[in-house]
């Protein structure tokens, strides 16, 4: 019985593959991005760029936690702050080269990750936001009073220290090139973590908890590693960032950060791969052109997201391929 | 020995100087424009002493100076860095690598003041930062060459505050300290300064940053029965403990509540009734002279508001910083800087000002006391004015801070001197 589904599941996806147009591979999409990002600071600021992919990057390890395994955290900016100080103390005090630096603040994040993750995935829902949101409230608390932060200073001018002590990281060139390496990491392992085996069963978890668990699976065990993989990504993005712009602030620990980044993934469309990258850009973009206009910047952040909302339910990505799948029902 | 090494140093010195001569008339004014960009907090908790009141206060200097230096036009862009040092900084590269900016003022939030800083100094742009408390710019974080802090920081105000509070004889002080860094570093500067004039602090309490309710701290002041309460905390917090100090009537039982950190705007928001005799420090006060007076009339003019302290500091290191490079004939943010630390600063905000050679401009600084509202006779007429502080007694001295290339630079300026001994093995040290 089972059996003949799965061969007729597999015989309409093959079929469906085959109709659908080349534009549906990924791979060729990927692709695309890929040399688009590789000729682009060419065209708009490097700086500006890679903290779009460092924001992009963080929208997207949690969309990883909201979307596929439907955790909604409210506490991620405890990892990406975080981890940015730990980077910034190993390149500034302990003198790291730039890829350890990165790495130790990815660890950092996720053993933080660990321990929240511990706590915070035997509840649901609202008291699971709620938890996240106290236990980065700790987390903020402590970036505000122990010394090695700086306090409100922040940890500022960190060496960008040259990559495995050799390649000079100095330009802006070079660091945008790092972070886009450590973007396309990240995006690589959420991308193989969604459409992997481990990530049918997030899915499967998101849609119907109990049923899962009565299939034998230990939902508890599969949410935990989702969070500390988003964790640690959220880290990774922060300590990129850390490269990028060679300080480490409050604002990164601060629960608006949270917020910002629930914004970002929701504007884009939660549940689909790009949806964050797309939310990511709009956001950053905004708050960067609109810092030269005068005091609205805020304002319109606000107005456009409601605008999204009442607009594009799914999310900007969401919706699209929404109203793609729509057209080509109705047309085939 | 010592003579051929001291003959040595002038004449490097000397040849030195004689190359940026030579640079001087070769470089001039790049891109035949002056460029100013402003970094402010254009929508944040700053935004009414700083933001767009800033942007009316440079473009006042800029008009002074006809708009144009030698025929050269002067420019002004602004930017809302919305209290993150992130997109502050972005900014500021962004100015520094593409519009090739030659002046960056701002950054009244202590993260993204140093951010600024530490870019502009990598960058060979001049900063000037009003706005920005914290101390760190001309200690730690200090980039004397390129990087100036110009209305107050937090050892003037903390300073200032406490000498002058216990030299009247108010002796015994109970400190409640907002805990952060901040708050401490404030109230360490107010609690030294206390009992290096004889005072005593008999108590203090830390309150959890923010925090909405003062009364238990409040209570403790009150019993502690010392003669002043400091205030080691800022903006929203200052606000809700003056105002609950009120209800607690602290002030009619006779003890004197001491602000370490308060705006004229602070004043405005918390209303006469609540703030009135709170003493506290202050580096600029519309009121305070004539000259002060005629500008800030022509401020209100047009923006509607009587100047805050960062504003008029905003005028001021505009002004200054544009006399400079007509004095230099040039824009290069080393050579403006070196200049700018020969001038004597005077005009509408500044009494007696000097650039130090840590970056910090020394200026005299004002004990201010609330008014009643029986005293005042309107909107912005809020502080009598109790004494001058000069500046020299205000901030911190060059000797007693971190700023390392400072003080190797005055070690070097004495070792070239006939008495260098002392500070050339101190050098070596």
């Amino acid at each position: 019985m089972t059996d003949i589904t799965k061969t007729e599941d597999a015989r309409t996806v093959r079929a469906r593959s085959r109709s659908s147009s080349i534009l549906a591979d990924v791979r060729l999409w990927a692709a695309i991005g890929f040399v688009l990002l590789l000729i682009a600071p060419h065209y708009v600021y490097p700086v500006f760029v890679a903290k779009i992919l460092c924001f992009a990057l963080f929208a997207a390890a949690f969309n990883l936690l909201l979307g596929f395994a439907g955790l909604l955290s409210f506490g991620h900016a405890a990892f990406f702050g975080m981890s940015a100080y730990v980077t910034g103390y190993c390149l500034q005090t302990l003198g790291f080269s730039a890829e350890l630096g990165i790495l130790a603040g990815t660890a950092a994040g996720a053993l933080l990750g660990l321990g929240m993750g511990l706590l915070a995935i035997r509840r649901q829902g609202i008291y699971f936001a709620m938890i996240t949101l106290a236990l980065a409230q700790m987390v903020y608390f402590v970036a505000l009073q122990a010394p090695f932060t700086g306090g409100e200073d922040g940890m500022q001018g960190v060496p960008r220290n040259a990559l495995f002590g050799v390649i000079d990281m100095s330009t802006n060139m070079n660091v945008y090139y790092l972070v886009l390496g450590v973007f396309c990491i990240g995006l690589f392992i959420i991308y193989r973590t969604v459409h992997s085996p481990f990530g049918q069963v997030l899915k499967s978890i998101r849609e119907n908890e109990p049923r899962a668990i009565s299939l034998g699976y230990d939902a508890d065990h599969y949410k935990l590693m989702a969070f500390v993989i988003s964790a640690a990504l959220s880290g990774m993005a922060g300590s990129a960032k850390v490269m990028v712009f060679q300080l480490a602030s409050l604002t990164d620990v601060q629960w608006q950060m949270s917020g910002e980044v629930v914004l970002m993934a929701v504007l884009g469309g939660i549940g689909t791969m790009l949806g964050p990258i797309v939310g990511a850009t709009i956001i950053i973009s905004l708050q960067n052109e609109l810092a030269q206009i005068g005091s609205i910047s805020t304002i319109v952040q606000g107005a456009v997201f409601v605008f999204c909302v009442l607009a594009f339910r799914r999310g900007i990505v969401g919706e699209i391929k929404h109203r793609w799948a729509l057209w080509r029902s109705r047309s085939s | 020995m010592k003579l051929t090494k001291t003959l040595l140093l002038t004449g490097a010195a000397s040849m030195l100087a004689l190359s940026a001569n030579a640079q001087d008339s070769g470089s001039g004014i790049s891109d035949d424009t002056i460029k100013i960009g402003l970094i402010a907090d254009m929508s944040g908790p700053y935004s009414a002493l700083d933001g767009a009141g800033s942007e009316a206060a440079i473009r006042m200097a800029i008009e002074e100076m006809g708009g144009e230096i030698d025929g050269k036009k002067i420019t002004l862009q602004t930017a809302d860095h919305q209290s993150k040092a992130d997109i502050g900084s972005n900014i500021a590269r962004q100015w520094a690598d593409q519009d090739n900016i030659d002046l960056i003022l701002g950054g009244a939030n202590s993260g993204v003041g140093i951010a600024l800083q530490e870019i502009t100094s990598e960058k060979g742009v001049a900063y000037i930062n009003n706005g920005g408390a914290t101390n760190a710019l001309t200690n730690e974080n200090c980039a004397p060459e390129t990087g100036l802090h110009w209305t107050y920081d937090t050892d003037a105000l903390a300073n200032g505050t406490a000498v002058a509070m216990v030299k009247e004889g108010n002796q015994s002080w109970f400190f409640i300290t907002a805990d952060y860094t901040f708050g401490h570093n404030l109230k360490n500067t107010a609690a030294n300064a206390v009992q290096e004039n004889g005072g005593e602090v008999v108590g203090e309490v830390s309150a959890p940053f923010p925090t909405q309710d003062f009364s238990s701290f409040l209570l403790q002041a009150q019993g502690s029965g010392a003669q002043v309460v400091g205030l080691a905390n800022a903006g929203t917090d200052t606000q809700n403990a003056v105002k609950q100090a009120q209800e607690f009537g602290l002030t009619q039982a006779g003890q004197k509540l001491a602000s370490l950190l308060l705006f004229i705007t602070d004043v405005d928001a918390l209303g006469l009734d609540a703030a009135q005799g709170l003493t506290l420090t202050t580096g600029f006060y519309w009121d305070q002279d004539d000259k002060a007076r005629e500008w800030s009339a022509k401020y209100e003019e047009r923006t509607g508001a009587k100047p805050s302290m960062v504003q008029a500091g905003m005028y001021s290191s505009a002004l200054n910083y544009l006399k400079a490079v007509k004095e230099a004939g040039t824009d290069d943010a080393k050579k403006v800087v070196a200049q700018l630390k020969t001038m004597p600063i005077e005009d509408a905000f500044a009494r007696n000002g000097k650039v130090r050679a840590d970056g910090l401009m020394e200026h005299d600084m004002f004990l201010a006391q609330v008014k009643t509202p029986e005293e005042s006779s309107g909107k912005w007429d809020y502080y009598n004015i109790i004494r001058t502080i000069p500046g020299a007694d205000a901030f911190q001295s060059i000797e007693d801070g971190k700023c390392e290339a400072a003080k190797t630079a005055m070690a070097e300026g004495g070792a070239s001197g006939a008495s260098g001994t002392e500070s050339t093995s101190g050098q070596a040290q």
